[in-house]
């Protein structure tokens, strides 16, 4: 014991205020989420589209190829890595950023052997501090990125495949499962291996070629799978973010019921000791 | 007339889409038009207008790039940016415009160089499509 009244008292406000904010932040994440998930949606017409085509043009005859297309020896191998800017978003930056470095310590050998791509500041500081090479990065992306916002990123980092620095790419992001569960995932990016497509591929006229519809093609297919894992990874950033606020405004919650509990206590025993005195003080008059 | 659907997809969501007469883009090969029934193609776009009849009226959207798929039923258009002429933000463009041309001035290495050439393409690209000028 010893804690005084007013001390007590002074830690249920800040408690109070605490859980407050992070009610609000909980709030504030809940829509943005929401949000998130419609940019999503309006996405997938595109990504559909888009598969199809490709699966479509690179599938359907057996003499188009493309270097996109074509595993090659890896010297180089690119990580893109995708965090948030901010943190208070619970485990999503600690597991993706956990991942991809042990990812990384198992299957290389020297910092020659590959380079990252990271978009958000979390993971840009990460990588920085222990000194792993970071070839391209952005921050400070808005919570709901239009795809011109990743336009120059996706177009350098798909440029990097194209001209040989790196030899494949993987991205490393957390997937959206629902609200309550995000998923780390690794996806390869490029070469594009394993193009396969559920439907019925057509058979196209090209114009002017194959080959030269596929170098427009395959680049901004693979920009649209970056952005499609942005889309993703924010709104699990969202839905992380809320978890934790919520996480934070139940312990509040507990925090300040306990705390009113000897608060309550205090009070009693300083009332009990109050009588006690008086009765005491009473008793000895008589 | 036949008509044949067409829709115009972006990263962001579906630009427009409406049944139409007949439908005009730019194509790398050159101008193509598209009418109902055509046999199943797929060709890249340049940055440009696409042109959509309806009936008597013409309707604009500014792609910037991308390509056209046509399939006997419909049309698909997919770039990563499109607008309709009356949604085209008319001064951000001429402000995009500004900046790509003084970046041409400057002129330093060429990577940059090739990159402020196709921001000004697509600058004037939307301006022309707003003012419905060809």
């Amino acid at each position: 014991m010893g804690a005084s009244l007013r001390d007590i008292k002074a830690r249920i406000n800040t408690t109070k205020k605490t859980s407050q904010i992070t009610k609000a932040m909980e709030m504030v994440s809940a829509s943005k989420l929401n949000r998130a998930e419609h940019n999503a949606r309006s996405f997938t017409p595109y990504m559909e589209k888009i598969e199809e085509v490709v699966a479509s043009v690179a599938l359907g005859s057996n003499d188009a190829s493309h270097p996109m297309l074509v595993k090659r020896p890896v010297k180089k191998t690119g990580y893109l890595v995708i965090t948030s800017d901010r943190g208070l978003a619970g485990a999503y930056n600690s597991n993706v950023l956990r991942t991809v470095y042990q990812t990384i310590q198992e299957r290389h050998r020297s910092t020659e052997e590959y380079a990252i791509i990271a978009i958000g500041r979390v993971g840009l500081n990460f990588f920085k501090r222990r000194n792993i090479p970071v070839a391209l990065h952005i921050t400070g992306l808005p919570d709901q990125p239009a795809f011109a916002d990743i336009k120059e990123i996706a177009n350098k980092t798909v440029n990097m495949f194209a001209d040989g620095t790196f030899d494949e790419l993987y991205m490393f992001y957390n997937h959206f499962v629902s609200p309550i569960q995000q998923d780390v995932t690794e996806k390869k990016l490029l070469p594009l291996t394993d193009l396969a497509s559920d439907k019925k591929l057509t058979a196209y006229e090209f114009e002017p070629s194959q080959e030269e519809i596929l170098e427009v093609l395959l680049p901004q297919y693979a920009e649209s799978l970056i952005y499609g894992a942005l889309l993703d990874a924010k709104a699990s950033e969202h839905a992380a973010r809320m978890t934790a606020m919520k996480n934070a405004t139940d312990n509040a919650k507990e925090l300040i019921r306990t705390l009113t509990l000897s608060y309550n206590r205090a009070r009693q025993a300083a009332i009990t000791q109050e009588i006690t005195e008086i009765v005491a003080g009473a008793n000895a008059l008589q | 007339m036949k008509t044949i659907k067409v829709s115009v997809v972006t990263p962001d969501g579906p630009v427009y889409e409406a049944d139409v007469e007949m439908v005009s883009a730019k194509a790398q090969s050159g101008e193509l038009g598209v009418l109902p029934g055509h046999i199943p193609m797929v060709a890249p776009l340049e940055i440009g207008a696409v042109r959509l009849k309806k009936g008597n009226a013409t309707e604009f959207v500014a792609v910037s790039g991308g390509f056209l798929e046509v399939r006997p039923d419909r049309v698909t258009i997919l770039a990563q940016a499109a607008e309709r002429a009356e949604d085209i933000d008319v001064a951000r463009a001429k402000a995009a415009k500004e900046r790509a041309e003084r970046r041409l001035q400057a002129k330093q290495e060429d990577i940059d160089h090739k990159r402020a050439e196709l921001a000004l393409r697509r600058a004037l690209n939307r301006l022309n499509v707003a003012n419905r000028n060809f």
